[in-house]
């Protein structure tokens, strides 16, 4: 027998879960959600999703060959391309989901140094590029033969929504934001693997029902608040932008700090702001706070007491 | 099995990884006479050096003290067999340095050293209990190699409320503890008696994670008249066993890495130390023997090998069956925290736990990515910093972030490494830099 062995630093072990398995599993979670928008949507919206996947994986592999490292294969351009459609209306003009997918991994990614470096979550910072350049064609919410006002521009005017409608996905909106049953279960995929966590997710939800139940303006009219947790992307944005480990604290204290943050934002975009959504608007904005949320929210390392100072001990 | 409605006593922290104890865990403890000979390196213990005491051509006994401490932080060594010392010169060692040994011819004769009879427990001093414990050359034998006469020597012995028995056996694979709990309680109990005698205001605990559900029992009846001992059952967790987080799960104080378990009243030794203990304040004998695993996917027959120190892997291996697969890594202790092997010839030391053999080193596979921020590590770090940032000022040589953000907190257990789906060498970095500040410090 050979007596030549490999000798490495301790540990010896890793466990089984890596780069590619957790996009994947992002992937799965997503799955629902893209199938309803099609249901809902029709053949279009798979076109729209297909489109917007292609173009961030094919500038994913072009950048691969100038960088000659290929990243494409963990996965995270293809979660890139696939919320980036998920957030789009279904009747977008394909250049501008291509353009929208060529931003979002060339600027907001890549430029920043590729995958781990983004300071902001692709797919929303190439979503409020878009909503910025082509407000007109964004916001087009029309479908078959409903031309639609989002339930929240809808609730903003002061009328009436179906609330049912909204849960189950029945309503105007981009093709991934409508329905928040799709959206929970794969969610629930996503917290029963492990894979997300419920810190971010639920205190935002939580901050944000607060902020609408005291400033709403309805007070705590439960059809109210249902109508405004289940529209304007807020499912979405909690459960799958919010949690991106990428723009996420990475401390625990920091990332409730942070869903606190995005809750009172979106109520802020919301119920103070000329516009009906603020979902998107308030997680960019998270993003960019993230690196001061994580210096304030610094673990107390075992055995120190807490106190104000950071001081290392000597 | 798990917990069985016990109380679990445990830390904030930690991973599960597969734990590969079935392997070894039913095969009782077997004596292993070694038949070439033997290496005893002079340094098997933090501190100074033992020095030789004996010369080229000299023959020496079963027991004899073959190199004399070296100082307070220090301890003798023993030669484990009878025959001829054949040289004193540098051999290598697990680690891979060359280490100044002695080496002796074993004749297979095993003819003892006469040792003084020695005086019942209760008619000795605190300082005969010590003497004994550093004259048998103790030293911590769950890896780390501290003297043990040290660490029972703190300044103030009456403010040491605990004396805690390491029986967490955390590391994967490893059961040479567990076997030794099962088939010589009697002495893990009788040793903790020992050195409960040295401080007078202080509880024994003997701490088991709940994966061994049969100590546990068999460690609760014998002690159940025992008022000054305990048993206390822990959450099976890396790294349970790491000091800091057992004295956490056991008693709800903390340390630092700028303490020492004597600073909260605590004293924590493992199970080999506490029988060694025994055997050196009860029967008077000196540190010469200790339980080793072998095992792993690549080992013919994995089990439990009581060793004679000084006996090479080699010849372990080969009482095992040898390989029946070609190992692709050796590893000496478990594979959590012990070190990777150039080779079978090195000799097994006070602080060897376990021979590891596979056949495949499924860390040379993985290309380490960049990170995600998924915070994985910062979830099982028990040290509560943050891994993947340390990594990253130990890469870029930040020495000032690396303190500032408490990177000489780190125990180097392993867990950021190991949980990391980017399979990025967070330990690694880590521990490099540590090194270096360490080195700086004492240089000071």
């Amino acid at each position: 027998m050979s007596e030549h062995f490999k000798v490495s630093s301790n540990p010896h072990i890793r466990s089984k879960l890596n780069t590619s398995g957790i996009m994947l599993a992002v992937i799965v979670a997503l799955l629902p959600t893209a199938g309803y928008g099609i249901y809902h949507f029709g053949a279009r919206a798979a076109l729209v999703i297909l489109v917007t996947i292609a173009s961030t994986v094919i500038t994913e592999v072009l950048f691969g060959l100038y960088k000659k490292k290929t990243t494409v294969t963990d996965l995270s351009a293809v979660v890139t391309g696939l919320l980036l459609a998920l957030n789009l209306p279904v009747s977008i003009p394909f250049w501008m989901a291509v353009l929208g997918g060529v931003f979002a991994i060339l600027v907001v990614k890549e430029l920043f140094g590729g995958l781990g470096q983004n300071f902001m979550n692709p797919a929303l910072a190439a979503r409020c590029f878009l909503l910025i350049s082509f407000p007109v064609q964004m916001t087009d919410f029309t479908y078959d033969t409903f031309t639609g006002a989002t339930p929240l521009a809808a609730l903003k005017a002061e009328e009436s929504v179906n609330v049912m409608d909204m849960i189950l996905g029945r309503t105007a909106g981009t093709i991934g934001e409508t329905s928040m049953i799709a959206i929970l279960i794969g969610a629930c995929f996503l917290l029963l693997l492990g894979i997300i966590d419920l810190r971010v997710p639920g205190s935002y939800i939580v901050t944000f029902l607060l902020f609408a139940g005291l400033f709403g303006g309805r007070g705590l009219d439960p059809a109210y608040l249902s109508a405004q947790l289940a529209g304007g992307g807020l499912m979405l944005g909690a459960f799958f932008m919010a949690t991106d480990y990428v723009t996420r604290p990475i401390t625990v204290k920091g990332q409730y700090l942070y869903g606190i943050f995005l809750g009172l934002m979106t109520g802020i975009f919301r119920f103070w702001g000329k516009g009906a959504e603020g979902v998107s608007y308030a997680i960019i904005l998270g993003n960019l706070l993230v690196p001061l949320i994580e210096k304030v929210s610094r673990p107390t390392p075992f055995g120190y007491r807490r106190h104000g100072g950071q001081k290392h001990e000597k | 099995m798990e917990g069985k409605g016990m109380a679990r006593f445990t830390f904030v922290g930690g991973i599960h990884p597969y734990d590969g104890k079935d392997l070894s865990k039913d095969k009782p403890i077997r004596d292993l006479l070694p038949a070439g000979e033997l290496v005893y390196p002079l340094s098997q213990h933090i501190g100074a050096p033992a020095n030789a005491i004996v010369e080229k051509g000299d023959r020496v006994l079963v027991g004899q003290k073959i190199a004399e401490s070296g100082g307070f932080v220090s301890a003798p060594v023993y030669a484990s067999v009878s025959g001829t010392v054949k040289a004193i010169e540098p051999r290598r060692v697990v680690t891979g340095d060359m280490v100044m040994s002695v080496i002796v011819e074993n004749d297979g004769k095993y003819m003892e050293a006469f040792h003084p009879p020695v005086k019942p427990l209760e008619q000795m001093s605190k300082e005969e209990i010590l003497t004994a414990v550093r004259e048998a050359g103790i030293v911590g034998m769950g890896g780390a190699g501290f003297p043990t006469h040290v660490k029972l020597s703190p300044k103030e012995p009456e403010n040491i409320d605990y004396v805690i028995a390491n029986c967490a056996e955390c590391e994967p694979y490893l059961t040479s503890d567990y076997r030794r709990m099962l088939e010589e309680p009697e002495k893990l109990i009788g040793g903790l008696k020992c050195i409960l005698r040295l401080f007078d205001h202080a509880q024994g605990i003997l701490a088991v994670e709940d994966n061994k559900p049969d100590c546990i029992e068999l460690l609760k009846r014998l002690t159940k008249n025992e008022k000054r001992i305990s048993v206390k059952p822990l959450k099976t967790k890396y790294p349970q066993g790491a000091e800091r987080q057992l004295i956490f799960a056991t008693t709800g104080r903390m340390v630092n890495s700028t303490m020492l378990p004597a600073d909260v009243g605590c004293v924590v030794n493992n199970v080999d130390t506490v029988v060694a203990v025994y055997r050196a304040v009860i029967e008077g004998r000196p540190l010469m023997e200790r339980i080793v695993t072998v095992t792993g996917n690549a080992v013919s027959e994995p089990q439990n090998f009581r060793v004679r120190i000084g006996t090479s892997y080699r010849e372990l291996a080969e009482a095992a069956g040898g390989f029946k697969e070609q190992p692709e890594k050796l590893i000496c202790g478990g594979p959590m925290m012990g070190f990777a092997m150039f080779g079978l010839d090195v000799p097994t030391t006070k602080t060897s736990t376990a021979l590891l053999a596979f056949t495949e080193d499924e860390v040379a596979g993985m290309e380490p990515g960049p990170c995600i921020n998924c915070g994985r590590c910062v979830e099982v770090c028990p040290g509560r910093v943050i891994p993947s940032k340390l990594a990253d000022y130990a890469e870029h040589f930040d020495e000032e972030a690396f303190l500032e953000n408490h990177g000489m907190e780190c125990c180097e257990c392993g867990c950021c490494s190991f949980i990391c789906p980017a399979k990025r060498p967070l330990t690694q970095e880590i521990k490099s830099m540590r090194k270096i500040q360490l080195a700086k410090k004492k240089k000071k």
